[in-house]
């Protein structure tokens, strides 16, 4: 079920300079998040990411196209209605924006304020939530004396205070460090899990988004130029920009200096075997090879488990008489696709 | 020295014009800097209630008094006062042309602090479903308190300033009665006294203000 839709939604933003054409931040973007699904946004800076996120909870409106969430057009909203609805969305930031003047306890408390609950119905709610991100004993201190991972966690309590359906996350692990990263990543994997919270995620890390979702959609320059499941668009990105994203975290084939560099430590002939979810199966490469009278090496390449579907390449040298080199790589690529043969160099 | 015993009931009688001053002049200046300091955050471009025209005035308006300096400006509002029906000296008078004066310095201070307010926590209470009136009448206000106090802190200060300049057009206070029984009459001790209690005045309000501010920012 779609929870959230982007239809042609264009946002341009009055020129910086007078006379200057207007800053189109978004182009055109068509985007449906299903209920219940981590899907993350990645972009460099400028990519127009942080504009979709903000036109998901009417901090941006569209300059056209529309907005839907669970099936309502929200661009048409009075402002009345907006504010109803952001209550209903919660969203963390990458400097976590707390309230500083407030201690942990009334940061969550704050949606609940906005939305007229109850002074009981508060303080069993933050009590409660307080305990989901494992900050119990820290009610009643101040953000500043907070660690970051922990200002995170109180972001997401306060985001999740009036138990919204839908999450969005600005770049929230962006300013902590790998392993408060990781606490925090897997906090929102289990808002996700328990609580099934939709949760929308922009990112310029490949790797949160490896650990996180499970869809992801590429922009450049304010458009989506890739989407779809993390495991497709990781084992086989089609942009060059996914590409350059995917080879942050995975060893790519390797070409250019790296490709020179091996060839000058290895005399062999360079072969690399894509291995990609059943599609090749390693133990019949090798087994293939090992048959024949060749020598062989694994100078490059690797294993990813993406949600428990493997997909890799190996980089092998391979020695021994020209002729037996080339009937082992014929008997070899039948159990595996080679992506790219080199000759000897 | 013992002319400074006899003036003891003036020098109190000044301390006390002196107190009245700075007090009625900061309740009326700095409502009314809070009040046009508001208004110039909220509508500047890209703040809460963005109002390009708006703001360009009150930004007129405000460069426009704020540098003129005191001396002349207590002498250009005098009929203003009278025709008030204020009389021109006197310390209703000092309160008068020091709220006139303070006004759009303190304008400019309350400008300032509600500033250090990061946009991340306005983006984060209208995330949260905040109306932008509450943002900028409850959480922005209490966000900036500590600067505030101390910007504030400031003002006083230079209000007891001012109300020593004003006591020069007979307006009261220290001010006056430094010049009058101090300077004209070259008894330095006279002086002094009255520099002293300003001091003793400065040192205390300082000494509350940060005190205060420390509670707000440091908790």
């Amino acid at each position: 079920m779609t929870l959230i839709r982007l239809s042609g939604v264009t946002k341009s933003f009055p020129a910086t300079t007078k006379g200057g054409d207007p800053v189109v931040a978004v182009d055109d973007v068509s985007l449906d998040v299903a209920a219940g699904s981590i899907t993350g946004i990645i972009g460099y800076s400028g990519a127009g990411k942080s504009t979709v996120l903000r036109l998901v909870n009417a901090l941006e409106s569209p300059t056209s196209g529309a907005v839907e969430i669970d099936g309502r057009d929200i661009t048409r909203l009075r402002e009345r209605e907006l504010r109803a609805l952001r209550g209903d969305i919660g969203m963390i930031f990458q400097q976590f924006n707390l309230f500083d003047s407030r201690t942990v306890a009334g940061n969550i408390a704050y949606p609940l304020e906005i939305a007229g609950r109850p002074k009981a119905d508060i303080s069993a709610r933050v009590t409660e939530l307080l305990r989901f991100v494992g900050l119990a004993d820290k009610a009643r201190s101040y953000p500043e004396q907070l660690s970051g991972g922990q200002k995170q966690r109180v972001g997401i309590a306060r985001a999740l205070a009036t138990d919204p359906r839908i999450l969005l996350a600005d770049e929230a692990t962006s300013a902590l460090d790998p392993d408060t990263t990781r606490e925090v990543l897997a906090l929102l994997r289990r808002v996700n899990a328990e609580l099934g919270v939709t949760i929308l995620v922009i990112t310029h890390e490949m790797d949160v988004i490896r650990s996180l979702a499970d869809r992801v959609v590429v922009m450049e320059a304010g458009r989506v130029i890739e989407d779809g499941s993390v495991f497709d668009v990781l084992s086989a990105p089609q942009h060059p920009a996914t590409r350059r994203f995917v080879a942050s975290i995975i060893d790519e084939v390797p070409a250019g200096e790296k490709l020179q560099a091996l060839r000058a430590r290895h005399p062999g002939r360079i072969v690399t075997f894509r291995l990609r979810d059943g599609d090749g199966s390693q133990a019949e490469v090798f087994a293939a090879l090992a048959s024949h009278d060749v020598r062989f090496e694994l100078i490059h390449g690797g294993i990813n488990d993406i949600g428990g579907r493997v997909f890799g390449h190996l980089t092998l040298s391979l020695t021994g008489e020209a002729g037996v080199v080339e009937r082992a790589i014929v008997a070899a690529r039948t159990h595996a696709p080679l992506i790219e043969e080199e000759t000897r160099g | 020295m013992d002319r400074l015993v006899d003036l003891l009931p003036e020098l109190l009688d000044a301390t006390y014009e002196t107190l009245y001053i700075v007090t009625f002049s900061l309740i009326l200046g700095g409502l009314l800097g809070l009040l046009l300091g508001t208004l110039l955050y909220a509508t500047r471009p890209g703040s809460l209630f963005p109002n390009r025209p708006v703001f360009a005035v009150l930004n007129v308006i405000v460069n426009f008094f704020r540098p003129i300096p005191f001396v002349i400006l207590l002498a250009a509002v005098q009929p203003l006062a009278r025709g008030i029906g204020i009389p021109g000296i006197g310390a209703n008078f000092g309160v008068f042309a020091i709220t006139i004066a303070s006004l759009f310095a303190i304008s400019r201070i309350v400008e300032q602090n509600l500033l250090t307010v990061r946009p991340g926590i306005i983006e984060a209470a209208r995330a949260a479903g905040a109306s932008r009136a509450r943002i900028l009448f409850r959480l922005i206000p209490r966000e900036a308190l500590g600067p505030l106090v101390l910007g504030y802190t400031f003002i006083v200060v230079a209000l007891v300033d001012m109300t020593a300049i004003a006591g020069a057009v007979a307006a009261g206070g220290l001010g006056e009665f430094a010049i009058v029984y101090g300077f004209k009459q070259f008894n330095p001790w006279v002086t002094w006294a009255a520099v002293l209690v300003i001091i003793v005045i400065v040192q205390l309000v300082q000494f509350l203000g940060n005190g205060l501010a420390r509670r707000i920012l440091r908790r």
